[in-house]
């Protein structure tokens, strides 16, 4: 890469992968919780609702301080991650990715929940007469009806992801190359005297790649709508 | 098979609390609307659990509240025509009909031939198409070739017309009624339209405010003046068979009842054809001896076998005109002023014209 330099280009890789592991991972949860705001009726259900969405109103630096009280090395679930599974959370691109997933999961949960709502519960009761068991249903009908709605959150998951700055920095610091990520990277260069002209080329990146993704997920969902209001 | 169902159940301020046997052949679930028919179809499909009953289709329980059985619903193997089409619209028609197929065939259910069944109901054309692109008379085709192909041991059809204006409902009886007579597979046919009734049905179970008011063939039920209420009065009438006997050069047909002829505008079938024709209860006058010089042109000599008064200033009479029945409509005055009375002999008139196309029904040559 002639454009970027190796520090910069290993923050843009970072990005990538963080935002890819973080929509990854949270792409099953985020349904099922979407599944349970859509059509669950629990008690506790304003509480899930609320817990889901408190990233969105909190400062991103209170959600990276609860990160860190509670994912730290020496916090109580960080403690036992590490010593059961030896995931460490704490000054890992881990960590980076478990702050930037939890900052997107209300997008996600969002857009997923609405597509849900959208689905018609008679179309699964019909399917259901059919011979369809429950875990039938979900598979060969909602799940088909609401892909486009799956793709639209992941796609913002993903670019909420590539932007989160206030939460990763709290939690897992600035180290280049393991937690500095792209809008950490550009925060550091405007630090640092003669940083201005890798700060404006990260800037460049980050802008294309959140055009891409925005022109990618449009693209995609309207390809998938066709095909399921059958046109 | 056949299906025996017995149910209470209790919503706010409206009780069900019915029992009825639906034999091969399609039963009609006759009610207006808000006297829990739906609700009968949606328990027997497994939507809705009722406080206390069981239905049998067959010899295998769908649910018994006393045995503490409910059988899920995706295990009943009940095809389920709803009102509206409800097909998924993500799947083309080919995969719509073989999506109740796929699962019968796992469990090893025997499933109809698709072939067939696409043949009857004229759907071979749409197959690659997506369930948006189909008007309503074409979805409701699918839908009920989709319940048909999933090897269902009875089919709940919740008036599957009623959505359909009346072209495309005139477009949709025919293969009813095709359907009605190929499939061994018992129908309960929920409806609130007299005319789809009597078109349709081998048994009549008539509700009203969540009970059973009558049951029997539509003959029976629809010339019962005790479900004239049920049945709404504007539209009661009897249903009578008929054979074809001859066309008149005037474009008058002549049909041969078991009380006489009956000449009514042309019936495009043969002599010899079997038809159904139904007979308003307000299109019949009663005279005490024969009329000359009266334009209607048929004069059938009945017998009265009961008078109903309504809350009106109407009474239902109940003739029998040889072996079948009629419904005449009358006002309370008139009754009065001939001295009408059960056992009393008399003459049913009707004008051939009141007798619209749609009234009468070609079931079939006669055999023989």
């Amino acid at each position: 890469m002639e454009y970027l330099s190796p520090q910069e280009w290993s923050a843009v890789a970072l990005s990538l992968r963080v935002s890819f592991w973080a929509t990854l991972v949270s792409l099953p949860l985020g349904i099922l919780v979407a599944m349970l705001l859509a059509r669950g009726n629990f008690p506790g259900k304003q509480v899930l609702n609320g817990l889901v969405h408190l990233p969105l109103i909190l400062p991103p630096v209170v959600t990276g301080y609860l990160l860190l009280a509670t994912f730290g090395r020496r916090a109580p679930v960080g403690s036992f991650l590490a010593d059961t599974f030896g995931l460490v959370f704490a000054f890992r691109w881990t960590g980076a990715a478990l702050a930037a997933g939890v900052m997107a999961f209300p997008l996600m949960v969002r857009a997923i929940r609405l597509a849900i709502e959208a689905v018609d519960p008679k179309l699964e009761q019909a399917a259901g007469t059919l011979g369809a068991s429950r875990a039938m249903v979900f598979l060969t009908i909602t799940l088909p009806l609401i892909l486009p709605g799956i793709i639209a959150g992941s796609v913002l998951a993903f670019a909420k992801a590539m932007g989160e700055f206030g939460a990763t920095i709290t939690f897992v610091s600035n180290i280049p190359g393991e937690t500095q990520t792209l809008p950490s990277a550009i925060y550091a260069f405007m630090q640092v005297p003669g940083g201005e002209a890798s700060a404006a080329r990260l800037v460049m990146v980050s802008i294309t790649v959140a055009m891409a993704a925005l022109l990618l997920s449009e693209w995609v969902s309207r390809l998938v709508a066709r095909r399921i209001r059958g046109a | 098979m056949s299906l025996s169902v017995a149910l209470r159940h209790a919503f706010s301020g409206f009780a069900l609390d019915l029992a009825f046997e639906a034999p091969p052949g399609v039963t009609a679930l006759f009610g207006r609307s808000g006297s829990g028919k739906t609700t009968v179809v949606n328990a027997l499909a497994g939507l809705i659990a009722v406080d206390a009953g069981h239905a049998r289709v067959g010899g295998e329980t769908l649910f018994d509240t006393r045995q503490g059985v409910f059988l899920a619903p995706h295990r009943r193997r009940i095809g389920y025509v709803f009102q509206e089409a409800r097909l998924f619209p993500h799947l083309t028609v080919r995969q719509n009909l073989g999506y109740g197929r796929w699962f019968a065939r796992r469990h090893g259910a025997e499933v109809a031939d698709m072939g067939a069944v696409v043949e009857m109901l004229g759907i071979g054309a749409l197959l690659a198409r997506r369930p948006g692109t189909l008007s309503g008379g074409e979805r409701q085709r699918v839908a009920i070739g989709r319940a048909l192909l999933s090897g269902p041991r009875l089919l709940l059809m919740d008036e599957p017309l009623a959505s359909l204006d009346e072209a495309r409902k005139t477009e949709i009886l025919p293969y009813l009624e095709r359907l009605s007579r190929e499939t061994r597979v018992p129908i309960l046919y929920v409806s609130h339209s007299v005319a789809e009734v009597a078109r349709l049905a081998t048994t009549v179970v008539a509700l009203s405010e969540g009970r059973v008011v009558r049951a029997g063939t539509p003959a029976e039920v629809l010339s019962d003046p005790q479900a004239v209420p049920t049945l709404g009065i504007r539209d009661a009438g009897a249903v009578i068979a008929a054979t074809v006997a001859a066309h008149h050069p005037d474009g008058l047909s002549e049909l041969a009842t078991s009380g006489g002829r009956l000449l009514l505008p042309h019936i495009a079938a043969a002599p010899g054809a079997l038809v159904r024709v139904r007979i308003h209860a307000h299109d019949v006058m009663l005279s005490l001896a024969p009329q000359e010089g009266i334009s209607a042109l048929n004069q059938l000599p009945v017998e009265i076998l009961s008078l109903r008064r309504g809350e009106g200033p109407g009474v239902v009479v109940q003739l029998r005109c040889g072996s079948d029945r009629l419904l005449a409509r009358i006002t309370r005055r008139s009754a009065e002023a001939l001295g009408l009375a059960p056992g009393l002999a008399c003459h049913a008139i009707l004008k051939s014209v009141a007798v619209a196309q749609e009234d009468v029904w070609i079931e079939g040559r006669e055999e023989r």
